[in-house]
């Protein structure tokens, strides 16, 4: 651990006092609000008094079974989105590192889908995907092919939405890979030019020295598909029915519905799933990393 | 001269606006954003401070469904109401605390001026929390009358009927029904609009659910109601693009006769009013029909109330009052009349529907003039399960049965039966 290798007189720059104001709003802002958000997950709330009902919170959240599909839903969404973003961002990151004209000005286009407001995007793209007179869909049939019902179809609503979210993150995923096939230094491409074609640029210069990269995004899409709300709600609110609902939008549900409890055990549960996913990975990636090293 | 007059005017206005200011009373009334709340919430108010130039009444909007819900819950609970606001009466109010959150106004006078029958649906314990505001409203299908005259046919009076007649209108190639499922609410009203048949089938239904001793999922009357979203879903009943057709293009389908029939309240009537005044004339309104024709009547939906949290003191409190009782008088219906199309009737005594009501309002008006109606299960109990919206568009869409999405919604019940306290459960 770095700490640990720090000097002690590092560690010791600081009086006490110094870190007093700090540790105030820490406590304050983080600390009681954890520790509140545990003792009312185990309460039947109603904002004007609590009851305590120990796990029964728990019990009847898992006993959902709208719980279930979320937490599925949740897990494909996920897992589609980060993928995608690795492999569509580190594409376009090698188009976007080559010689090209206009370079800059293209960075900048791809990044501009990152800016605009989640919620902006998702109300746009309902208009799109609107299914008759949609732009989406106008254009489909001008081709001749048989436009399907982007947000409508049960089967198909979540991945909609999994691709609106791919095209809003992908500028983050492609700055990243930008970033890491930069700081490649150039003697590897001067080698791989005199073994070979692109090909052998790609292959063994690109994806492993870019290794470092693609967990960043990996691990920062697949933590923000885990907790996505604001386009599924926008778009679908977790429908039709409860095609394309996920953790976070049954967890709201039932806030909206007044049982603040169970939504309570709910976001402990989303905290403890996502830590449970994400710190074995994470300390997957970095032992990895390290083993490069 | 000149530079005088100016002079002994500001001063004028000066302590002509200075009187104003010691009596004058503003009030913020928060009401739900649909364009027939706020029209009525602005015409109340304006005819009320035109007689009342000292209160100055504000309408805030505030979004419907249970996002407004949750906003009405979290503003109550944190102290931060505005000084009135409009919300639903029956299960929903309940589910606000009213003992511990509105003022009580039982014993106020102009309390006497409401109907009886609307009492119980603001009521919790001994206290009475609201006045009614707008019109009760029917549940039941909207029909489009050229529809049935082109294709000659005649009001349902059995579930058979209605399948027979969707069968004629769809061969026509108009879509018989209209699902508007990208307001996921707008679904329930075959579910919510067959309870005058529940209680028709299996009298006192009411009461045995709201003591945990009747279910959906068991009770074949209950069951009904989902078992027809299914049917509508396997035999096609809804027009193109069901799934995310949202409620006000909706409308305009059924005023010009692209589709034949909406199960919806008869609020939507206003909106058709006034987005296509030319075609209102042509909906007409009946009953949902059920198993038996001699049984056969509307489920009718009380009107929303106006009330005051207990946050509201003072001179504001003196002043919302005042304004509860201009709702709850007939000069206040009148004020509505004036510029809202009414879509029922009103609950103040005395107060009476304008000659010139849409055709739809009539039908219903027939209905709860010759005895066959009785309200929906939301006044009659305190229980609504929040899932029902989903799990009607999931039956409605072809992902579950009906048989699932009942067990499903008694589950709901259960978690909403606990989260109130009731006893039983």
């Amino acid at each position: 651990m770095m700490s640990e290798s720090r000097p002690k007189y590092i560690l010791r720059t600081y009086p006490h006092w110094f870190y007093i104001p700090a540790a105030i709003i820490f406590a304050i802002f983080f600390v009681a609000p954890t520790v509140l958000a545990f003792y009312f997950s185990l309460t039947r709330w109603t904002l004007f008094d609590a009851t305590f009902i120990g796990l029964e919170n728990y019990q009847r959240f898992f006993g959902d079974p709208q719980l279930s599909a979320g937490l599925r839903n949740t897990v494909i969404y996920a897992v589609i989105t980060s993928g995608l973003k690795v492999i569509i961002g580190l594409l376009l990151a090698t188009l976007l590192t080559s010689r090209l004209w206009l370079k800059d000005l293209l960075r900048s286009i791809i990044f501009f889908p990152v800016l605009v407001s989640t919620v902006a995007v998702g109300i746009t793209f309902s208009v799109l995907m609107q299914p008759t007179t949609g732009l989406i869909n106008t254009v489909l049939r001008t081709t001749g092919m048989g436009p399907p019902d982007w947000l409508g179809n049960p089967g198909m609503a979540l991945f909609s939405v999994a691709m609106v979210d791919v095209w809003r993150g992908l500028g983050i995923a492609t700055m990243i890979y930008i970033a890491g096939i930069m700081s490649i230094p150039d003697d590897y491409f001067e080698a791989a030019k005199l073994e070979g074609g692109a090909w052998v640029k790609f292959r063994y210069v690109v994806l492993p020295l870019a290794r470092n990269a693609t967990f960043t995004v990996i691990l920062l899409s697949f933590i923000g598909g885990l907790r996505t709300f604001d386009l599924i709600w926008t778009m679908t609110r977790g429908g039709p029915g409860f095609a394309s609902d996920v953790l976070t939008s049954v967890i709201y549900k039932q806030y909206q519905a007044g049982f603040y409890g169970l939504s309570t055990a709910g976001n402990v549960v989303l905290f403890i799933l996502v830590t449970i996913i994400v710190y074995p990975l994470m300390r997957f990636l970095n032992r990895r990393e390290l083993a490069e090293l | 001269m000149i530079r005088k007059s100016i002079f002994v005017l500001l001063l004028l206005a000066l302590s002509v606006s200075a009187t104003f200011a010691q009596d004058s009373v503003s009030l913020i009334y928060l009401v739900d954003e649909s364009q027939n709340s706020q029209d009525m919430a602005t015409a109340l108010a304006e005819a009320y401070m035109a007689q009342h130039p000292n209160v100055t009444i504000t309408v805030e909007s505030r979004p419907g469904g249970t996002e407004g819900d949750n906003i009405v819950k979290t503003r109550l609970a944190t102290g931060d109401m505005t000084d009135i606001f409009f919300y639903n009466s029956g299960s929903l109010l309940q589910a606000l605390n009213p003992t511990q959150t509105l003022v009580d106004l039982s014993d106020q006078a102009f309390i006497a001026n409401v109907q009886e029958s609307f009492l119980p649906t603001v009521s919790q314990g001994d206290g009475i929390y609201g006045v009614p505001t707008g019109t009760g409203m029917g549940g039941g299908i909207l029909y489009n009358k050229r529809v049935y005259e082109d294709l000659g046919l005649s009001v349902p009076m059995t579930w058979d009927d209605f399948a027979a007649n969707n069968a004629a209108i769809a061969e026509a190639g108009i879509a018989p029904v209209l699902a508007t499922f990208g307001d996921t609410w707008t679904a329930q009203l075959f579910v919510l609009a067959d309870y005058y048949n529940v209680e028709q089938a299996d009298p006192g239904f009411a009461e045995r659910y709201t003591a945990n001793e009747a279910k959906y999922a068991s009770t074949p009357a209950a069951l009904a109601g989902f078992t027809y979203l299914q049917q509508g879903f396997e035999d096609g009943w809804w027009q193109q693009d069901f799934a995310t057709t949202r409620f006000e293009p909706g409308l305009a389908l059924l005023a010009n006769g692209e589709v034949a029939h909406y199960p919806m309240l008869t609020f939507a009537l206003s909106t058709i009013a006034a987005n296509f005044p030319d075609q209102a004339n042509d909906i007409g309104f009946f009953a949902q029909p059920g198993a038996s024709a001699d049984a056969n009547g509307a489920t009718i939906w009380m009107p929303a109330g106006t009330y005051i949290p207990q946050t509201t003191t003072g001179a504001k409190l003196e002043a919302a009052l005042g304004f509860l009782g201009f709702i709850a008088s007939v000069e206040g219906v009148d004020a509505i009349n004036a510029q809202v199309a009414p879509n029922g009737p009103y609950l103040i005594k005395e107060s009476s529907l304008p000659d010139s009501v849409l055709p739809a309002v009539k039908d219903l008006a027939a209905y709860i003039d010759s005895g066959n109606s009785y309200p929906a299960l939301e006044f009659l109990s305190p229980i609504k399960g929040p899932n029902l919206e989903q799990l009607c568009v999931a039956v409605a869409t072809g992902q579950m049965t009906a048989e699932e999405a009942a067990a499903n919604y008694d589950l709901d019940v259960e978690r909403q039966a606990q989260q109130l306290g009731l006893p039983g459960w």
